[in-house]
Formats: C-alpha cells, structure tokens, sequence
C-alpha cells in the first residue's frame, strides 16, 4: 500500500516537473551537467539523493524498479531505496534486471544488455570530472563550454608517470558524443564500453545539484593516450559459481583461513546463469 | 614589417583612482620591453591589461596573429583569447605557485600545455618535458616530483618551463625574479636572457628592478602614477635618463 501522507514517489509534482525539465535538457545535451535544486530526501547525502530524486521525477506508476548497490540488489543501500519506493509510489520492485523497466544503480552497470523499454539511474557522488585538478566552480564550467579539456588528460599523465599504466580504474573519464567530458559515476572501468546502450542513462548528484545524460545510441569515448589506449580490463578468472567469464568479478572472502574466490558482482546475472544450469569451478557439484 | 604587438591608448581606471592612462607603444618581433615603475605606478595593471587578465576602461592591444594577422585581442572572443593565453601567449607570474599546478609533477605541469592543445602521446608529451626541464636547468631525475619539493628559484624555472614549451611568440612576465634571493635571480636572469635570445622571444616584462631590464630588456618605458613618463632604448634611458623621475630611479634616491 502507498503510504498516502505523500505524493506519489514522495516529491510533489511541481518539483518532479523542475527534475524532469533538467533531465530533458540533459538529454538534449549529452554529457552537460544541468544545475536543479535538489531536495532534502529522508536519507543522508551519499546515500544516492540524487538518483532518488531522478527516479522519483521518472517513475510512473506502470514501472517495475529494481535497485542495485555495487551490482547487489540486498546490500543496505539498495534495500532501503526500494523499500521507500515501495512505501511511497507503490510501485512493482524486482532484482531482475531483464523485468525491471527503471534501474537505480550505484557503481555497477548490469552484466545483462538493456533494452530501449529501460531508464538507468545513476547515484553520483561528484559529477565534475575535472573537479579533483580545478577546485574552482568558474573555471570548471568556463572549461566545459570552451572545451578546453587537456587537463583531464593531465590526470591520465600523472596516473601513467606514477604507475606506469592509467591507474584510473573507477569513474574513468569519458567523453560524450564528441563533446561533453563526463564522470560516468565510480563504475568500474570495466563498464566504461556498455555505455554505448540503447536504454536512457540519467545521473542525479544530489548535494552537487547537478543532473546529467547519455541519451539511447550516443557515442561515449573513454579517454586516453595513443601509446595507453584504454583497457576495460577484469580480473583474469572466471565467476567461481557461474563459471563466467565476461562479467566484472568481486574477490570475497571464503572462510577463516584466508579461502578466496572470484564472483559476478552483479548478483541477478550471476543467479540467473546458474538457474540456467552454468556452473563454477567452485561448484562442480552442481554441475551434474 | 608589422609589429607583433601594437597598443593604443590603453587606459584602466578603479573608480577615481588611475590604473594607468593612455598608454600607447608598438613591440617588434623578438624585441624585449621593459616596463619599469614603483608600486602603485600602474605597471603591472597595464601588463594585465595587455595579458588579457584585466579588462581596461579604453584603448586596443592588436596582436599578429598567425593566422588572421593583427586582431585586437580585447574584441576576440573569450574562446579565441582563452586559446592564443595557452599557445602564443604565455605569462610568467612573479608568484610560480600562481602559474604552476602545485598538486601535479613537474612533467604535467609542462606536458599541460602540450595536451591542451591535442598532443595524445604519453611518450612525446614526457620527452618534451624532460627536454624543457633540461633547458632551464632541472634535473631530468626530478620530472615526477610535485613542484612542492622544489625550491623558489627550481619553481621559477619549471613555471618558465611550463609556459614556453609550445613555443609562444610572445611572453609576458610580472616580476619574474621577485621575492627570491639576490644569487638566485642572477642565475634566473642569465636563463632568461638566453632562452630569449635562443627562441627570438617578445616580451614584456615589468619590473621594479633596473639591473632585470638592463639585462634583459632592448628597450624600457619609465612609468610614475599610470603616466608613461619616458621611453627609450634601454641603455640611453639609464644611462642618460631625462625625465626627473627617471633619474631618481636610475640614481637609487628612490627605494623601489
Ligand atoms: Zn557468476
């Protein structure tokens, strides 16, 4: 049952209508950061208030949600979005990716390719890619529009002299449609290639005030140099209960005495695979 | 000939107070000018002036471009003069933490300029630096080593460094020898001089210090109260200056 002391997704509608209008400026201009005066939300900065507020302008009533922490549908973070979009719009949630037309993501992309019927919603903690060399808002913006972007390779160059390779492995910069430099939100690099998608991509920054998009089908280039062209790498294994070998991989611990093993981060891929009767080394049990 | 810089009747008032007022003067291509003047005197509102960094009330600085030819650089568009500040033009402040990237490495402090204007190649863009640390006397040991670590005098050099590696035509400086110690400006002079007779470099550089300009500097304007009192070639003007002011200046009476 909808809680009925709030609106429907809790905003109300004059403010869903402001996100919506930065959302369709966002999606008239890939990668821009669009300024919108973020909410207060019943949960703290940094636990996503900016996708919440994106999801909560985008969501209707038809939609089926599914939230993902670090590709997790259980972790805390996750379980309390969902819970309070089950609380206040009634909506249908699912951890399957392929059922849910509105995804809310922090860190991951889903294994599993989106579809045109689908809306990913990024968390983002600090949309501006050029933040970490520029403290200063003015000069940031007047780069944007300029175009002037050699400092984003500057940080490649520092990662290159002091590592010998871009260590850059989360939040890896990337440039949209030719234009617009962009954080993509810390996403493992690995995500980096499946940004080119036919599915709408919205990231909400909920303390920086700042919505951005990647429309269906846009070009989205990871930045980098001729001779350190980028590598969307993984770890050199395969999924120890799936036996994928395509997915991005989390190393966990197995048991006291230091057992590890590689799994699919994203939990509904990985669940899936085995349904479907895959296995992992892990596993070869199950493979009977 | 054209000259690679004509000012005309630049003027910068703030309020009641005169910035600097009517100052016109052509620069040649490799000819050094220097501006010299007491603080308060309006030299350095001028060259912020010229530099872009201030918007002066009146007057016209025409640069010649290599493209276009003469354009007066207070009309271009903020894109068009933003892009000249990072290739023809460089400014040196008297502060190096002011034009360096205290947070980045020598070597990205000098490759900045190089990426800013497309160049992609790791590897080219660190044999540049490594090359241009070695032209103004920085070990090329020190390429990874934030500028925090380095002297005042290495700082200056590197911030040199960062802003000639793509070759501008012409090269502000605001005090380039200020605030450091008497055996380490004469170091950073002789550099100077021979980066600037190497490259065939323009320049302006302002200075309360005559011993800078008559190192460096083919020809000088005396300025006093935003007024260009006396101009000449540099070594008529100190050695056998008109102007009462001037010859205050040059006899040390005044301590600048
Ligand atoms: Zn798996």
């Amino acid at each position: 049952m909808t809680d009925q002391a709030y609106n429907f997704a809790y905003l109300d509608e004059q403010t869903k209508r402001m996100i919506r209008r930065a959302i369709l400026k966002g999606l008239a201009i890939p990668g821009y950061q669009v300024p919108f005066a973020s909410r207060e939300m019943p949960m703290p900065y940094g636990w996503g208030t900016g996708g919440v507020q994106v999801s909560a302008a985008t969501l209707t009533p038809e939609d089926t949600l599914k939230v993902i922490d670090q590709g997790a549908d259980d972790t805390t973070n996750a379980v309390s979005i969902r819970k309070f979009f089950e609380r206040t719009a009634g909506v249908a949630t699912t951890t399957s990716t392929r059922a849910a037309s509105l995804i809310q993501t922090r860190h991951r992309i889903p294994e599993e390719d989106l579809t045109e019927d689908q809306i990913l919603v990024y968390q983002v903690p600090i949309p501006e890619p050029l933040r970490f060399l520029e403290p200063r808002e003015t000069e940031t913006r007047k780069m944007h529009s300029l175009e002037e972007y050699g400092l984003m390779h500057v940080k490649l160059y520092e990662d290159i002299s002091r590592h010998g390779h871009i260590a850059t492995s989360y939040a890896y910069p990337v440039r949209v449609e030719g234009r617009y430099v962009m954080d993509p939100s810390p996403i493992p690099k690995f995500d980096n290639p499946k940004m080119e998608m036919p599915a709408i991509q919205l990231f909400g920054a909920g303390r920086e005030q700042r919505i951005y998009a990647v429309p269906p089908y846009t070009e989205v280039v990871s930045l980098d140099f001729e001779d350190h062209p980028f590598d969307p790498s993984k770890a050199p294994h395969a999924c120890g209960l799936c036996g994928a070998e395509d997915s991005y991989l989390d190393e966990v611990i197995t048991d006291d005495e230091g057992g590890r093993m590689f799994v699919c981060s994203d939990t509904d891929y990985c669940e899936c695979r085995r349904a479907a009767g895959h296995c992992g080394p892990q596993f070869p049990e199950a493979a009977a | 000939m054209t000259p690679l810089l004509d000012v005309k009747g630049i003027a910068k008032r703030y309020g009641r107070h005169i910035g600097c007022a009517d100052v016109s003067f052509d620069l040649w291509p490799g000819e050094v000018m220097g501006i010299v003047g007491e603080s308060g005197s309006g030299k350095s509102t001028l060259l912020n002036c010229l530099a872009g960094h201030l918007a002066p009330d009146a007057g016209e600085v025409w640069f010649d471009t290599r493209v276009d030819g003469p354009k007066d650089t207070l009309k271009m568009g903020e894109p068009e003069r933003r892009m000249l500040s990072r290739t023809d033009w460089a400014f040196v402040h008297q502060h190096a933490r002011d034009g360096l990237r205290m947070g980045v490495s020598a070597g990205g402090n000098v490759g900045e300029r190089l990426m800013a204007v497309g160049a992609r190649n790791y590897g080219t863009i660190r044999h540049q630096a490594i090359d241009w640390l070695g032209r103004v006397e920085i070990s090329e040991e020190r390429v990874d080593d934030r500028p925090t670590t380095f002297s005042g005098g290495m700082q200056q050099r590197l911030q040199i460094a960062r802003n000639l590696v793509t070759g501008p035509r012409l090269v502000f400086m605001d005090e380039p020898t200020g605030g450091l110690d008497v055996s380490v400006q004469a170091r950073l002079l002789d550099l100077l001089r021979g980066l600037v007779r190497d490259m065939g470099l323009s320049a302006i550089v302002v200075t309360h210090d005559l011993a800078v300009v008559r190192l460096l500097a083919d020809r000088l304007m005396v300025m006093k109260d935003g007024q260009v009192v006396e101009t000449g070639l540099t070594d008529q003007v100190l050695d056998d200056p008109q102007h009462g002011y001037t010859q205050l200046l040059v006899s040390s009476v005044l301590q600048v």
